[in-house]
């Protein structure tokens, strides 16, 4: 059996789960096995997991895991891969899997790979590829252990939803007790989180102060998009540190990564360079980022990046 | 209180990756503190220490080619150093050196950076965690200690969250916690002076290795488009990027 975790937070299942799952399934497939999906805590309609691929989801609703508690979800999680005699236990690579993979390797005396983005080849070794030096380079592991834990980072496969929904059940597990207490819960409403943003706006410096972030908006609310910043534009607290991508803020690998007024430190190239498109805005021809760019545009940003919202919406209007 | 920094060696962020086979090719690479563990988890352990009385011990799995990084952690004011002296081949080999050392320390906290910048994996505070069968928190942006209580924010999908905990436990430092220290030339100085002990690693078993290196497919070639023909961005990120 291949055990995938369903990151469920604030009860809700999201896109890196539904990856997970489907990443899953094709493990189990090149396997010859099956997979099942866990849910630990509230979750509306666990049961949908079956459409990605899961022959069997398990849910264990009960409220002391509404609280993420990495020492209890690990306890909770190999009691269920020993009773279903795992092979390998898939988490997303977010924070709550960053925080599980390596307690649940030392558990179950396993061999990791952390952030894994590429399908393991299973012929010979069990083997899966992984990017390191903040995708500079990328590395191959073997894992030789028995049971094996990998953390899948987010926006690696495309999900897919062929299979039909199931029942979810529970199981009988020993839930030990928190020593974490949460005192309070923050969320950001409304915005799709950056890590797992497909579309992504980000601007730099070339903004010239946090009061001309108005047609970045717009640009991002035509596209659907989250919007980012540069590390000076946060440090200077024009706007919050949680848009911060580059190598000291959030990493990410959207699909489309638009950047106006950024120049392209190598620093964060490092954050960005996963992306699978780059558009470059920059009114100087000779900004390193041109170099990482898929389409570059050599123009005043405060023209240029109305002129694609504008673009945007008569595409919009044409195409229905 | 006494506090555990775990500090790990790193390519510095500007360096030229390539390897030779499977190694990582280190002709001309200048190797730093990993950022994480130096800006954040260092410096706060030191502002807790400044603030609460007790002590900062640094801890390094490593060759003693790795010494001068530690006596730059010495020199930003940790009051004494450990190196295992080991080659660390992977993430679970690093935390169980350290556990072995760290279960008969008595430490209050144990602090890691959130990921090193080379192999980006955010393993080792977890696995030293369930070694020690400690609490975990992990990529907090802020941490206090009164008493036996530890306060952490940490970041959560789409949000933060602030929980309590007791010590003995640990914790990942992301952006946030700190701010960067330059050491100054007293703190240089009296860093040659200080200890950093050199323990031999016992066995640990490990069950994955690198085997292979590739790079990542070079970007084809930028395709420049005329600044006032931004329909034509539009159709080519619909019809040949596919992204929209």
């Amino acid at each position: 059996m291949i055990l995938v975790l369903a990151d469920s937070p604030n009860g809700q299942l999201k896109k890196g789960s539904f990856e997970a799952v489907t990443y899953g399934k094709k493990v189990a497939d090149a396997m010859g096995t099956q997979c099942a999906a866990l849910v630990l805590g509230s979750a509306d309609n666990a049961g949908q997991l079956g459409q990605y691929g899961a022959a069997k989801v398990i849910h264990i609703n009960n409220d002391q895991l509404n609280n993420f508690d990495s020492q209890v979800y690990t306890s909770v999680i190999a009691d269920v891969a020993k009773q279903l005699y795992a092979k390998v236990v898939i988490v997303s690579h977010s924070s709550a899997g960053k925080s599980l993979i390596g307690r649940l390797a030392v558990r179950l005396d396993a061999g990791s790979v952390a952030g894994v983005n590429h399908l393991p080849t299973v012929d010979g070794g069990f083997k899966v590829k992984k990017n390191v030096f903040s995708g500079k380079a990328i590395a191959e592991y073997e894992v030789s252990s028995p049971v094996k834990v990998l953390s899948l980072m987010g926006n690696s496969i495309p999900v897919e939803a062929t299979g039909s929904e199931v029942t979810a059940e529970s199981m009988d597990v020993n839930i030990p007790a928190s020593n974490v207490t949460v005192k309070d819960r923050k969320t950001v409403a409304g915005t799709v989180p950056l890590p797992e943003a497909e579309l992504v706006v980000s601007a730099g410096r070339g903004m010239k102060g946090p009061e001309n972030w108005g047609i970045i908006e717009e640009l991002a609310a035509e596209l659907g998009a989250t919007t980012a910043c540069s590390r000076p534009v946060a440090d200077t607290g024009w706007r919050p540190h949680h848009e911060h991508v580059g190598q000291t803020g959030v990493a990410i690998r959207p699909n489309l990564y638009i950047a106006a007024g950024i120049s392209g430190a190598i620093q964060h190239l490092a954050g960005v360079n996963s992306s699978k498109v780059i558009v470059v805005i920059n009114k100087d021809p000779e900004a390193p980022f041109f170099k990482a760019a898929d389409y570059g545009i050599v123009g005043d940003l405060f023209d240029v990046v109305p002129r694609i919202t504008e673009s945007l919406k008569k595409y919009k209007a044409a195409n229905g | 209180m006494k506090i555990l920094v775990c500090v790990s060696k790193t390519p510095e962020t500007t360096a030229k990756i390539g390897f030779s086979g499977t190694e990582f090719n280190t002709a001309g690479v200048q190797f730093i503190m990993n950022p994480y563990d130096e800006w954040y988890a260092l410096v706060r352990a030191l502002e807790l220490k400044e603030a609460n009385g007790g002590t900062v011990t640094i801890i390094n799995v490593g060759p003693a080619a790795n010494d001068p990084i530690i006596r730059k952690g010495l020199a930003i004011g940790a009051d004494d150093a450990v190196r295992i002296n080991a080659e660390p081949q992977s993430a679970l080999t690093a935390a169980k050196y350290i556990a072995e050392y760290a279960k008969t320390g008595g430490f209050d906290l144990i602090l890691t950076g959130k990921e090193t910048i080379d192999y980006n994996g955010s393993e080792v505070g977890g696995m030293l965690a369930e070694l020690l069968d400690l609490p975990y928190i992990s990529y907090a942006t802020s941490l206090d200690v009164a008493g036996t209580t530890a306060t952490v924010s940490r970041d959560i999908e789409g949000g933060t969250e602030e929980v309590e905990v007791s010590t003995p436990v640990v914790v990942s430092a992301a952006k946030g916690m700190a701010e960067q220290r330059i050491p100054n030339m007293r703190g240089i100085m009296m860093a040659k002076r200080k200890p950093l002990n050199v323990v031999e690693p016992g066995a640990a078993a490990d069950h994955a290795k690198v085997v292979a290196y590739e790079m990542p497919e070079g970007k084809t070639a930028v395709k420049m488009i005329d600044p006032e023909n931004m329909d034509e961005l539009v159709r080519l990120l619909h019809e040949e990027a596919k992204v929209i």
